[in-house]
């Protein structure tokens, strides 16, 4: 890996209300070098959209807590920056999509003002207006967009189209990182090949960097270079997408898992899936947060935290791992 | 599986089902013409974009919309000429598990009386009592711990409340389940737990399903037979094995190519993305609907509706590039 433009180390976040306190992401560290994409993977309450909040540090303000680690983006410590400092980088350095189309637009802005609202906020290169403008055509045929629909407001674009503008949007300020928040998940079959082949293709040509958060692993394994499975807020293993895909190696986790998917080309009549439900994040158990839904937990794991064991790229957080070969514990 | 029943006439069949609705600009085509039939204990998965007709389809059948024209045979019968007195005993053969667990139940009723409702309408039992009774083995029978039997839907989850559906739908002892998108809102881990559920009562009971999805790979893996809808109507059906082996109609080779698989080995598979996007089903023009988004498509595809075709032993196919004997109702 080259030289990381986003480090994330030993992250934690709660949500702090009166009532309970949520932990919602804990202890997680991750890296991703320029150009790269990561997954992250896991189910709803994993702690993966939580993650992409903290790293744009956009989670509401009265609950949600950074209690401990380091977000270093390149070299700079997100954290410890002063709010107007983050504004300049929020949108330009690093930009995000959201999940729902429908819902991240102005619906009284044409989609044109919301484009350039984001190139005007940013405007290092001091465009006029007119430059300006030309920009907002250009980002928008990039994603497939007639320039001249710029005029129009959100409501006369279909969902697929709406989640071309938010890319648009996100894109228009070439920025460094980009953050995908379930892109695909509110659209079509047909309509999300065209996006994800259309973000892939605009990543490759501008040499983003990217954090593609999905529960879909075939988007996964079509888009990213490393796979991230997050399960009650930690990061459970993580991998080149060969070593998630392809190795043998695995957290029980990740192997429920890739058992519950229905198989386009197995003719398995039955899936596999893993029983019971994800802890409540309010009281996660003691030890391991998988163990009550593994089929290997030993009393080890309801005690104690796991570790986290290595091999090359290929790093599992469970103690099934602490005398496996070739497997090292990580210092 | 059970033995298969060998009734030669299907539980359910359609005919020349339409349902148009009436909107400012003029009708939508909702559902325009489907044929289709599902033998007793099978499970037919019909699959197709958002607003191309499918949960109108699953609900015209159910009479949860009058249908504009055509017929619904249930069991030889077309059921769409009974009157209400009719209907209500009929709706205990016929049942529903809607796709958001959130909305479809109500939240100011606890658990048990959810599941008992359908039955004290019905006045299965002669006690109330003997209702609740019975909707406690049904939360057995479906998975839900009885602990949560006074709960209200609001402190369970997502895979939970779908078992609250699963179980309601069931509690009248129906032949035929409209299963509308049952596991599109629920996580893989728990999807899983309900498609096994689904199907270990289906061999249970001998039920009939139709399965109504937008995902591919869940409907190839319950489906006996799949029928492909195109706004508002059938453009392909056959077995569930032979569509994804043998694929004819352009829409559904593209769709199929449109599924990210979890296969990296797969990644420099070109995708067969389709241009544009769904057309308006409102007055739609004479011809294949398909066409103005097909790669394939001619001048005759632009002018005359494709008849849909038997193309193989009960493979049909409706477009004009694949030849077969028209089908006749």
């Amino acid at each position: 890996m080259n030289e990381a433009l986003l480090e994330v180390k030993d992250l934690t976040v709660k949500y702090v209300t009166d009532l309970e306190t949520v932990h919602a992401v804990n202890r997680i560290s991750f890296s991703l070098g320029r150009g790269q994409t990561i997954g992250l993977v896991g189910e709803t309450g994993a702690g993966k959209t939580t993650t992409a909040l903290s790293i744009m540090r956009l989670l509401p303000e009265r609950t949600g807590k950074v209690t401990g680690g380091e977000i270093r983006f390149a070299g700079q410590d997100l954290l410890a920056m002063p709010e107007h400092e983050m504004q300049a980088i929020r949108g330009e350095k690093i930009a995000m999509i959201f999940q729902d189309p429908m819902t991240s637009l102005n619906p009284v802005m044409t989609v044109g003002d919301q484009i350039a609202e984001a190139l005007d906020l940013h405007n290092d290169q001091g465009r006029s207006r007119e430059q300006i403008q030309e920009r907002v055509d250009e980002v928008l045929s990039m994603v497939g967009i007639p320039p001249q629909r710029k005029s129009e407001y959100p409501h006369q674009f279909s969902g697929g189209m709406k989640q071309r503008v938010v890319i648009a949007i996100a894109l228009a300020c070439e920025p460094e990182l980009l953050i995908a928040d379930e892109p695909t998940t509110a659209l079509d079959v047909t309509i999300q090949a065209q996006v994800i082949s259309m973000i892939r293709e605009l990543r490759d040509r501008l040499q983003t960097a990217m954090i593609m958060i999905t529960h879909d692993l075939g988007i996964v394994a079509q888009t990213c270079d490393n796979v991230a499975v997050m399960y009650a807020g930690a990061l459970i293993e993580i991998g080149s997408a060969e070593d998630i895909f392809l190795g043998g190696d695995h957290h029980p986790y990740t192997v429920g898992l890739f058992g519950s998917i229905p198989n386009l080309r197995s003719k398995a009549k039955r899936l596999t899936p893993i029983p019971g439900l994800m802890p409540d994040p309010t009281h996660l158990p003691e030890g391991c947060s998988f163990s009550p839904r593994c089929p290997h937990a030993t009393e080890q794991c309801r005690t104690a935290p796991p570790a986290v064991y290595t091999r090359g790229s290929h790093r599992i957080c469970c103690h099934l791992f602490a005398d496996r070969e070739g497997w090292k514990e990580d210092a | 599986m059970q033995a298969v029943n060998n009734n030669p006439v299907p539980l359910l069949e359609t005919r020349g089902l339409q349902k148009y609705f009436k909107v400012p600009k003029g009708m939508l085509h909702a559902v325009d013409g489907v044929n289709l039939s599902i033998p007793h204990q099978r499970t037919l998965g019909v699959v197709g974009e958002s607003g191309c007709g499918k949960s109108t389809l699953g609900r015209t059948i159910l009479r949860l919309l009058e249908a504009t024209g055509g017929e619904v045979l249930f069991e030889g019968e077309n059921i769409l000429t009974y009157d209400k007195k009719q209907m209500h005993r009929m709706r205990r053969e016929m049942q529903i598990i809607f796709q958001d667990p959130y909305s479809s139940i109500n939240p100011r009723m606890s658990v048990v009386e959810i599941i008992a409702e359908y039955m004290i309408v019905h006045k299965i039992y002669p006690t109330q009592q003997q209702a609740f009774q019975r909707a406690a083995e049904l939360m057995d029978f479906v998975g839900l711990a009885r602990r949560y039997a006074n709960a209200y839907p609001h402190e369970l989850d997502g895979g939970r409340r779908q078992r609250i559906g699963i179980a309601r739908a069931l509690s009248l002892n129906p032949k035929f389940i409209v299963c509308d998108e049952p596991v599109s809102a629920l996580d893989v881990s728990i999807q899983a737990q309900i498609l096994n559920l689904l199907m270990d009562i289906q061999d249970e009971m001998g039920l009939t399903y139709m399965f109504i999805t937008h995902d591919l790979s869940v409907v190839k893996h319950i489906s006996d037979e799949i029928l492909v809808m195109y706004l508002g109507q059938c453009v392909e059906h056959c077995g569930s094995d032979e569509l994804f082996e043998n694929p004819l109609h352009p829409y559904t080779k593209a769709l199929l190519s449109a599924i990210p698989e979890p296969d990296i080995t797969m990644r420099g598979k070109e995708i067969r993305a389709i241009r544009g996007e769904v057309t308006s089903p409102i007055n739609p023009p004479p011809g294949c609907r398909f066409a103005s988004r097909c790669e394939h498509a001619c001048e005759r595809c632009h002018r005359e509706t494709p008849p849909l075709c038997e193309v193989g032993p009960r493979h049909f196919v409706a477009c004009h590039l694949v030849k077969g004997e028209p089908v006749h109702v």
